[in-house]
């Protein structure tokens, strides 16, 4: 690692931190402008004013809004995420234990199936360009592009798990299967395998597929179009058309030469998806009754739960960052010509 | 034109056509000429002219919307015309090379330069034996004056002279018997061109390859080059000896294009030649001959009917009226189908 290398990384983790400060300050301040509070949003207006008094005194909401903020930023800094204000007042660290790993289990393999899929159908379309499927491709990416997701979740549902019931319609683990199963890492697939028990595993698997697919494929449309577009140009790079004279053969300068030198701009886009890709998970969890992140900061919002809402962003914010700084260190072992 | 052991390739009547929104443009037109083996032929050309669609063509590497329209290419007297995708993979790299202007982007610049020449020979051997490829291409590239540790080197860390070499190295090392130069010394600064000129000389007397060297440079075949075809407008007007032409030249147009390049020798007052006209549109080429609108020596017969390839002395070919005789070319009024 070189001296810049170092200096390059130091400079990206600092210009993180600002970014994540204004993001959760934002955060802080629009949950205490919408109207509503956690208190009046669970208990409703039956409770008397003197009770709901005397639970804000308990939650620390009767104290000015500066006091409560700086108090806020300081369990930031020392990564005390405090308790959550409704629901069963749980340590917010708790919750975010169990709905991490759920969305982490979602996202990886949508983020996967949309790369590989996306980038292999991409660059075949650039290789067959002009020809039906290559027109079909194109087709293919605007339609799942400006399909909504779910939409595409309810349809998926319909399709497999009401009219062909092939597949399960929501949740992560069978029912039945759930009241005798002990999480660990809360990473089902996981620890289904730990433990052996592979009717789990399998219940896991199918019922992931459905939203997983569902969250890539709503992704997938942007990586055909630019993986194709690159690719089109590399095809008509001077180096190929050498290669070509060397007698390369074409697969090789397709799949090898060309794809190879259109990862950069891919990369980019694998960082400004991810973020996408987060908000993505949020409707398909809701569409597929995923217990992950999404659906927790939809329900934490309606109860105006702002610990848990401020934290569930914190978070969000913090993986889309590392994400990018993770691209960012990726280019350079993909172009010989980025050196930092 | 009679082949031989010594001819190595012979273009036959060959035409490529581009199908343009504007129609077909031809831009090689009906062209005939022989290289032999281990010379290095000029072809020398303006901007336009067909040059480098003729070397694409030798290694039937025109791409739609262009094709080669008629004619047979024979390449150490087999038929280039006939060959499968297969063939023709194995026929580039292994038998023709070809070397491009613009060496910042003819390798490709996330691979290694060893690892080029190396996938050029494991892609046309079978089983190439791994130690025996790592020093052959190091052989090779020192020969060409690189330096070995160069070889782990990316091509963004080469100088364009350099990297110019590899690409000669790429066209070398599977001993193919003739090398295209498109433009491969135009974007280097002089002395590095020349330093490449002499190199590619060298090169031809070691390894015995033929070169075919493709340029607007008129001075620079001057000085490397054993015989030299001039171009315009898709046909070979001249073709012959490199001095003969140079002392004689016999096309209006060859005239006209020594003319223009200045000369050391040049008086001060002395102004450079300028051709009169510019370049034909190639979609609606000239009738008759193709220059004669340019044509300082222009006579009526040029503007109906074009020459043919006639060969006024040994190993000299000019496509001109002004050397060929035709039953109406004296006439003032021509009929074409006479």
């Amino acid at each position: 690692m070189s001296s810049s290398l170092r200096n390059f990384l130091i400079t990206r983790i600092f210009l993180t931190i600002p970014m994540i400060w204004i993001l959760i300050t934002m955060v802080f301040f629009v949950m205490r402008v919408l109207p509503g509070d956690p208190i009046r949003s669970q208990l409703g207006p039956k409770v008397s004013e003197e009770q709901a008094n005397a639970i804000r005194e308990r939650l620390g909401l009767n104290r000015p809004l500066y006091v409560q903020y700086f108090d806020f930023l300081w369990k930031m800094v020392t990564l005390d995420f405090g308790t959550a204000l409704t629901q069963g007042e749980r340590p917010i660290i708790d919750e975010l234990g169990e709905k991490l790993p759920a969305t982490i289990e979602l996202t990886i393999p949508a983020m996967a199936f949309t790369a590989i899929f996306g980038i292999a159908s991409g660059a075949y379309a650039a290789k067959n360009r002009k020809k039906p499927i290559d027109y079909g491709l194109r087709l293919f990416s605007i339609a799942v592009y400006s399909i909504p997701i779910f939409f595409m979740g309810l349809l998926f549902q319909i399709i497999f798990s009401v009219r062909i019931p092939i597949l399960p319609l929501a949740g992560r683990m069978d029912t039945l299967m759930m009241t005798n199963f002990q999480p660990i890492t809360h990473f089902y697939i996981l620890d289904s395998i730990l433990q052996g028990n592979w009717s789990a595993f399998w219940s896991c698997i199918s019922h992931l597929i459905l939203p997983s697919l569902t969250l890539g494929l709503a992704l997938t449309g942007v990586f055909i179009r630019l993986t194709r577009v690159n690719m089109i140009e590399m095809l008509q790079a001077d180096f190929i058309t050498a290669g070509r004279a060397r007698g390369l053969p074409e697969p090789r300068l397709v799949y090898k030469h060309a794809l190879r030198n259109t990862f950069i701009p891919i990369l980019t886009l694998i960082g400004l998806q991810f973020a996408i890709l987060l908000a993505g998970a949020v409707l398909t969890e809701t569409t597929f009754s995923w217990p992950g992140m999404g659906r927790y900061l939809v329900d934490r919002i309606e109860l105006r739960d702002y610990t848990a809402v401020q934290a569930t962003i914190g978070v969000f914010a913090f993986f889309v960052a590392i994400i990018s700084l993770a691209m960012d260190f990726l280019y350079a072992f993909v172009d010989p010509r980025i050196r930092y | 034109m009679n082949s031989d052991e010594k001819t190595l390739v012979q273009v036959r009547n060959l035409s490529v056509t581009y199908h343009t929104r504007l129609g077909p443009v031809s831009a090689v037109n009906d062209i005939s000429f022989d290289i032999n083996r281990s010379e290095i032929l000029g072809l020398v050309g303006e901007s336009g002219c067909g040059k480098s669609t003729l070397g694409k063509a030798l290694m039937r590497m025109i791409m739609p919307p262009g094709e080669i329209s008629g004619g047979s290419i024979l390449f150490n007297g087999k038929d280039v015309m006939q060959f499968d995708q297969k063939r023709l993979r194995d026929f580039r790299g292994r038998q023709i090379s070809m070397i491009f202007q613009d060496p910042m982007t003819s390798l490709n610049p996330v691979q290694r330069v060893d690892e080029h020449v190396i996938e050029a020979i494991q892609v046309h051997e079978e089983k190439p034996d791994k130690e025996d490829v790592i020093s052959r291409v190091k052989a090779l590239i020192e020969r060409l004056g690189i330096q070995e540790r160069r070889l782990r080197d990316y091509p963004h860390q080469l100088s364009g002279g350099m990297r110019q070499r590899v690409m000669i190295g790429l066209g070398l090392v599977l001993n193919a018997d003739l090398i295209i130069a498109d433009e491969a010394t135009t974007s280097l600064d002089v002395i590095v061109e020349a330093m490449l000129v002499d190199q590619l000389r060298e090169i031809r007397e070691e390894f015995g390859v033929a070169l075919l060297m493709i340029t607007h440079n008129i001075a620079l075949v001057a000085e490397i080059a054993d015989r030299i075809a001039v171009m315009y407008a898709g046909k070979i007007v001249e073709l012959g000896d490199i001095k003969e032409i140079f002392d004689n030249p016999l096309h209006p147009y060859t005239r006209g294009l020594l003319r223009s390049v200045p000369s050391i020798r040049l008086d001060d007052r002395e102004e450079l030649f300028k051709m009169s006209g510019e370049p034909p549109n190639l979609t609606h080429p000239p009738s008759g001959c193709r220059f004669h609108p340019r044509c300082p020596e222009a006579m009526p017969i040029c503007s109906r009917i074009g020459p043919g390839m006639d060969e006024v002395s040994p190993g000299r070919w000019v496509h001109c009226w002004l050397y060929q005789d035709h039953p109406q070319k004296d006439r003032s009024t021509i009929k074409v189908n006479a």
